[in-house]
């Protein structure tokens, strides 16, 4: 019987090579990492340890040259009035828009996690995939179409006798200006529309895993649905929450190219660091600010992944 | 978290849901309304009448264009292929492993997108910098390449993670070395999420614009282009068109993608 099987069998060549890392799956996986690591580690860590040093260069103001001597002036002049007004500009922004995604994203992914089946699901999944994945730039400049003063929004807003609405908006201190397309609100709304898909996914996938049985239960225990949602689906989306709102945060914290095209003149840390690095070439400085929005992020991720963001990525 | 008797959403539900996800379109289908616009000089709505000669002009007349698109192609090209090689390996060493500092390797893996596109920029700008290495094709593809990586790790770990162990086993049981097992039963397995993963790393290298502008020097790619047409505009209706043809570009990858991967998906049935 054995002999049967051993000679239906095609001969086994033993490969060196294979056999030999067979017995030592640990230098295979180290071999395999190699490349990578490598890759990331001096491409990305080294460009991130370049950065961190040349925010204690300084700039000699006569050349334009970077002075590589160790010096805390870039920081000190991070604290002067006209920077912290833009690092709380921009984090006052980031915290508003992330706020704005949780408020949209929560009926779409409820809806989509009990409710939807089947077509319905697939298409809602898609629908809110493409925009995720698709150029940043042309709906970046959709909104310009839309918010010119010419553009669609004005003209329905005309239609139904509106623009009173609009005006007092753009009236109101502090969020309004020239026009939507040159105001804070104009901002706004452009960065709560690009980023909105990153907030949808995660808590999507956070209530996936609730069971129907828990919203049931909740009801048979007499629970009003608004109840249910407050006390039951709230708490289970927030991991989903949080995940989304690591990306929406950072993604406004990081963005320079919205407050360009669309808002009034004030700065974004964005937007300084850009003009630092390009038209005054002050590299050292750029760099400095630029540890702003990792030091608030890393703030961010350590509440988040106290919060179990990290399980619903 | 599907519901076991088949009741309908409350209508405010249904309604909130399907407006937010009109709110998501609404805007892509008013750039494909722009442009067949017969208006050149501002924004005007709604368009005063509609034509098809902007796509003439921008396929004729704008040699500019078709270099960017032809850049940001390559750059592409090369950013995908330098992603899925090294995606692949992460991906296979770090799929069904566990030993320590798994963790903080696969945190650095995603740290690329994880942190804004300007702190990469800016952090490849400055080591370009101490460095005294000159702006080139290949600094742009260098950092594409950096935060490509992660899209086709997470297709693949997927995808391995979903494979059974026990495929493996039973091709050795069955006589194939490992390189024989990895060309007939891993890499057939894996084909579709790299495909996947090599198509979305594609759109996202030919999309990007932020660590673009601090790597590119004086080149440009179609969303450097794209961006100086939104701060300057030079001929509004090209821009419509440019904008047109890149959401078609950009919406079949995405698409394939999706269709390669739908059964990797957590919820997916």
């Amino acid at each position: 019987m054995t002999a049967l099987a051993a000679a239906a069998l095609p001969p086994v060549k033993p490969h060196p090579v294979s056999d030999f890392f067979y017995r030592r799956r640990a230098l295979l996986v180290l071999l395999l990492l190699v490349p990578p690591l490598l890759w990331v580690g001096v491409v990305y860590v080294g460009s991130l340890l370049a950065l961190l040093a040349n925010s204690f260069f300084g700039l000699d103001h006569f050349s334009g040259q970077v002075v590589r001597e160790f010096t805390l002036k870039n920081f000190a002049e991070l604290g002067t009035g006209a920077n912290l007004d833009v690092v709380a500009r921009t984090v006052g922004m980031a915290l508003a828009v992330t706020l704005a995604c949780i408020a949209l994203a929560l009926p779409v992914a409820y809806y989509m996690a009990r409710y939807a089946s089947g077509a319905t699901r697939a298409a809602l999944y898609i629908a809110i995939m493409l925009p995720l994945w698709s150029s940043y730039l042309v709906r970046l400049y959709a909104w310009k179409l839309l918010l010119a003063k010419e553009g669609a929004i004005s003209w329905v807003l005309a239609k139904l006798h509106l623009s009173w609405v609009l005006e007092a908006l753009l009236a109101t201190p502090v969020i309004g200006g020239h026009s939507l397309s040159f105001s804070p609100l104009g901002t706004f709304i452009v960065f709560v529309y690009l980023w909105l898909p990153f907030m949808i996914l995660p808590i999507q996938a956070a209530l996936e895993r609730v069971p129907a049985s828990l919203i049931e239960a909740s009801s048979d225990l007499g629970a009003r649905p608004a109840g249910t949602f407050w006390r039951v689906v709230f708490p289970l989306a927030v991991p989903g929450i949080a995940a989304g709102a690591i990306f929406t945060f950072s993604l406004t914290l990081g963005d320079y190219i919205v407050p360009g095209v669309i808002g009034d003149s004030s700065m974004f840390i964005g937007q300084v660091v850009s003009l630092q690095q390009g038209t005054a070439g002050n590299i050292p400085f750029a760099a400095a600010l630029s540890l702003v929005p990792i030091v608030v992020i890393a703030l961010f991720l350590w509440g988040a992944k106290r919060l179990g963001a990290f399980d619903a990525l | 978290m599907r519901s076991s008797d088949a009741r309908r959403a409350p209508l405010g539900l249904r309604a909130a849901a399907w407006a937010v996800v009109a709110f998501l379109h609404v805007p892509l289908a008013l750039i494909v309304l722009y442009a067949f616009s017969a208006e050149d000089q501002s924004y005007v709505f709604p368009p005063p009448d509609l034509t098809t000669r902007w796509f003439a002009v921008a396929w004729n007349d704008r040699p500019d264009v078709w270099r960017a698109i032809r850049l940001s192609f390559e750059v592409a090209s090369y950013a995908t292929a330098f992603a899925l090689v090294l995606g692949t390996l992460a991906a296979a060493a770090l799929a069904r492993t566990q030993f320590f500092g798994r963790e903080a390797i696969s945190l650095l893996l995603i740290l690329p997108i994880a942190l804004p596109g300007i702190i990469t920029g800016i952090a490849l700008r400055s080591a370009y910098s101490t460095l005294e290495i000159p702006f080139s094709f290949w600094t742009i593809v260098l950092g594409h390449a950096t935060f490509c990586v992660v899209v086709v790790y997470n297709n693949a770990v997927a995808r391995l993670r979903r494979t059974s162990p026990s495929l493996i086993e039973a091709s050795m049981d069955l006589g194939a070395d490992a390189f024989q097992t990895l060309r007939h039963v891993i890499l057939p397995q894996l084909g579709s999420a790299l495909l996947a993963g090599g198509l979305l790393a594609f759109a996202l290298s030919f999309d990007e614009v932020i660590v673009t502008t601090f790597t590119a020097g004086q080149q440009t790619t179609l969303p450097i282009w794209m961006l100086a047409e939104l701060v300057r505009p030079r001929q509004r209706p090209v821009t419509n068109v440019v904008a047109v043809v890149i959401i078609a570009l950009t919406f079949v990858p995405i698409l394939l993608a999706y269709y390669l991967t739908r059964a990797d998906e957590p919820g997916a049935r």
